[in-house]
């Protein structure tokens, strides 16, 4: 029965289109936006912070992540700055443009450049890293950076996220800097140069568009880098309290 | 050619001779009103959900569509079979309607039962672009009913459908609410043992899956009718009137689990086809599909009509009442689901061999002492539903500790084509990356996928691996699924057809329409994140290979 109707229907639009042919229905091909690659963008502050060290030094601090891209290709803008308010000057200021492709099921290959223009001497870097979900939730993104110097280290950043409720999240991170060899002149000594480990704890306030955090933040300098940061009379270790918002839209 | 002359001629005159209605539905920007919040949305006729477009089988009918948007638009006849240039799907069945256009859909009603309508551009289905259809048998259905109403299901969510893709490819998590906390793992820890609920926590971080990954999507407001839980809609009725509702899920992602306390419900129908009356106390309503069932209110009292989701972020309620302003209690929602071992079995690579510890418990022979990993729910179940993977955590049981409608119990009243050997197999794994939150069919995402060519005639034996933890309700346009669930010729005759995680199910095609047609999971953010095919079946009535084929017998009344 159904067969016989749509054969009708079909010679119906056969006959007054094209007498003759029967479900001469052009078969189009597909070039909706279906059959394109979905693009996708995202802004991320996972930082955006006030900080109050123990020598009451105030920084303010942010780092932030754009991406613009489909699941095959995504263009990468990091930002990373420390501005210390007192003296109204960058302590650190970095921006990284990267290409980002999956390599793995949880991980993608990074490469772009950093351009670090704190107060002082600038860098730029080629960047070749890694970043994703390892076992057990762990966030990680891996960097191995080469200076326009010539001289090369390597970053690890790991994050992970305890859920005390399902808006109440405790989030630890360890940000850890190693150097290949030493740049004197931006104070960084050959071996472990720098960690900052932090410890949030956030309310997620309008979805996970905006969550409101207090925390710890340490940050510490180790050998030769230590060294050349007292030679200048600066600290080697601090303590800060924070207090900011992590912002995604 | 001689006989081609005369269809032709006789389908010249057709148009005088059939039964002809003529419909019109513009596509507008709309308000949506959940009861929760307000929202901006698009609907027909200038309205969320669009009107019940009433059709008689037999009839011809002339739809014009007017898009009112100022973007380009569709609209797909869900689960209507028809030539398919008339299926509306952009880049498949037609380009589309431009702003301000009208299109025409012409096109024989060659069925009856309960179905909808909805957009199949971009996310405009889930932004309120759908609405219901009924269809007035030809001949007499096998079941009376006094009264009957349309009961459509939608999960409005306060997020347009684009800020939704983009927040679950930022952050796949990003709507789920229901992850397990520290306060669960304590609470587990004293009723499992500390080693337990730890080794537990290790097993799913390693494979970086979360058990509370039951529903994608949460945050929306449960609608029926296009009111929210609050607003109650509200169907009257004379005790000891036999009603006939019919169920829609127009969700753009959410399972239901539907029940009336205090009534039973007879289901009549399965995607618009007629099936064995079964008797249940609660039925799962997959996204997309329709179930027809019959209650028959004795007294003169209000019922709810109760319909959590089956991860349960939400619910959906109405009222049936003998008049206006009456209320039943409205249940609790039960516990969050939360997924086992076993739903995960589906997963390729998985290596079975070191996660024999407390949740594989669920896979195997039912070992109570080690039991740590099942849900209430899925522990209760005394006989479990083979649709589901042995030990699922979703696998649903009645509230009331009645009966819980299964695909299994699903057999069609009369069936709709010849029984025979499917011509052959096509295998399809369901796939994805919930962390990428892509979705995929075999692996590949419908931009970088072939057409799945099928040659009219044949009976294709479609086989869904669900490699995936989530359930995925599968639509093939223009042509029956005729679901496998080992009755024979009975098996039911459906337009959707749900595969659960860990799990593996059959259905089969008689592949009697030509053209291309587009098939794909109905849940709005995996279709668009590439699980998707275009079907092409080759050739068609009046080519030579088909020809031969005994076929042409085969089509009936739905």
């Amino acid at each position: 029965m159904s067969r016989i109707r749509s054969f009708v229907a079909f010679s119906l639009l056969g006959s007054t289109l094209l007498p003759g042919a029967v479900a001469a229905q052009e078969m189009i091909a597909d070039t909706s936006a279906r059959k394109q690659a979905l693009t996708s963008w995202g802004v991320q502050f996972e930082e955006l912070e006030y900080r109050y060290s123990d020598d009451d030094e105030e920084l303010g601090v942010w780092s932030a992540d754009f991406f613009y891209g489909t699941d095959e290709f995504k263009v990468r803008w990091l930002s990373k700055g420390e501005y210390a308010i007192e003296e109204q000057a960058y302590e650190g200021l970095e921006n990284q443009l990267v290409g980002q492709v999956p390599i793995s099921k949880f991980f993608d290959a990074k490469a772009g450049v950093r351009f670090d223009t704190p107060e002082g001497p600038d860098r730029t870097y080629a960047v070749l890293g890694v970043a994703g979900l390892a076992p057990q939730w762990f966030e990680i993104d891996a960097n191995l950076y080469l200076s326009d110097e010539g001289e090369t280290s390597a970053e690890l950043d790991a994050e992970y996220e305890l859920l005390l409720t399902n808006y109440w999240i405790l989030s630890a991170t360890l940000d850890a800097t190693v150097a290949f060899s030493e740049d004197r002149e931006i104070g960084v000594g050959k071996g472990l140069v720098s960690t900052e480990t932090g410890l949030r704890l956030s309310y997620d306030l309008v979805d996970r568009a905006f969550s409101p955090y207090v925390g710890v933040v340490h940050e510490r300098k180790y050998g030769d880098t230590a060294d050349f940061a007292e030679a200048e009379g600066g600290g080697t270790e601090d303590w800060f309290a924070v207090i900011g918002a992590r912002i995604a839209f | 050619m001689k006989t081609r002359l005369v269809t032709a001629l006789l389908c010249l005159l057709m148009p005088a001779l059939a039964l002809a209605g003529e419909y019109d539905l513009t596509v507008d920007r709309v308000k949506i009103d959940t009861g929760d919040f307000v929202k901006e949305g698009i609907g027909y006729n200038g309205k969320s959900p669009g009107p019940v477009m009433r059709f008689k089988e037999g009839e011809n009918v002339r739809i014009n569509v007017t898009n009112n948007l100022d973007e380009m638009t569709s609209i797909h006849w869900h689960g209507l079979i028809l030539p398919f240039e008339q299926d509306g799907v952009p880049g498949i069945s037609y380009p589309g309607i431009k702003p301000g256009e009208t299109f025409t859909y012409e096109f024989p009603i060659v069925q009856a039962g309960t179905y909808w309508f909805h957009s199949h551009s971009g996310f405009q289905e889930p932004d309120g672009a759908f609405g219901a259809i009924v269809i007035e048998p030809e001949g007499r259905e096998p079941f009376r009913y006094d009264r009957e109403y349309v009961v459509q299901l939608t999960d409005k969510h306060p997020h347009s459908g684009d800020r939704i893709m983009r927040n679950l490819k930022m952050m796949p998590d990003y709507y789920n609410r229901q992850q397990q906390t520290v306060g669960e793992f304590f609470s587990e820890a004293s009723q499992n043992g500390l080693m337990d609920t730890i080794r537990d926590r290790m097993a799913w971080g390693d494979m970086r899956m979360m058990k509370a990954d039951v529903e994608d999507v949460q945050g929306f407001t449960g609608m029926i009718n296009g009111m929210g839980p609050e607003q109650n809609w509200t169907g009257l009725f004379e005790p000891g009137e036999r009603i006939r509702l019919r169920f829609i899920n127009s969700s753009a992602m959410t399972y239901f689990d539907v029940r009336i306390p205090g009534m039973e419900m007879t289901v009549v129908q399965a995607d618009g086809n007629n099936v064995r009356p079964v008797n249940v106390d609660e039925f799962r309503i997959g996204v997309a599909e329709t179930y027809d069932v019959i209650v028959r209110p004795k007294d003169a009292q209000a019922y709810t009509i109760f319909a959590e989701s089956m991860g349960r972020s939400g619910y959906a309620r109405a009222t049936l009442a003998p008049e206006e302003g009456m209320a039943a209690p409205v249940p609790q929602m039960r516990d969050a689901a939360r997924l086992t071992m076993a739903d995960m079995s589906g997963m390729p690579g998985m290596d079975h061999g070191d996660m024999d510890h407390g949740d594989m418990a669920a896979q195997g022979d039912m070992d109570h002492s080690n039991m740590s990993e099942m849900d209430h729910s899925a522990m209760m179940a005394g006989t479990s539903d083979p649709f589901y993977a042995k030990g699922s955590g979703i696998a649903p049981t009645a509230a009331n500790g009645g009966k819980f409608l299964s695909y299994a119990d699903l057999k069609a009243q009369k069936p709709l084509y010849e029984e025979r050997e499917p011509t052959r197999e096509i295998e399809l794994r369901l796939t994805g990356n919930m962390e990428r939150y892509t979705w995929s069919i075999n692996g590949v995402k419908y931009e970088d996928a072939d057409p799945i060519r099928l040659k009219y005639g044949e009976r294709v034996r479609f086989k869904f691996v669900n490699e995936t933890m989530m359930t995925h309700p599968m639509h093939l346009h223009g042509m029956w699924s005729i679901l496998d669930v080992g009755a024979g010729e009975w098996n039911p005759i459906k337009h959707t057809v749900s595969v659960q995680p860990g799990t593996t199910v059959y259905m089969e095609t008689e592949v009697d329409a030509p053209g291309q047609w587009a098939f794909h999971c109905h849940l709005s953010y995996h279709a668009a994140a590439g699980m998707f095919r275009k079907v092409i079946v080759e050739g068609g009535p009046d080519s030579t290979q088909a020809k031969t084929e005994a076929t042409t017998e085969v089509g009936g009344d739905a």
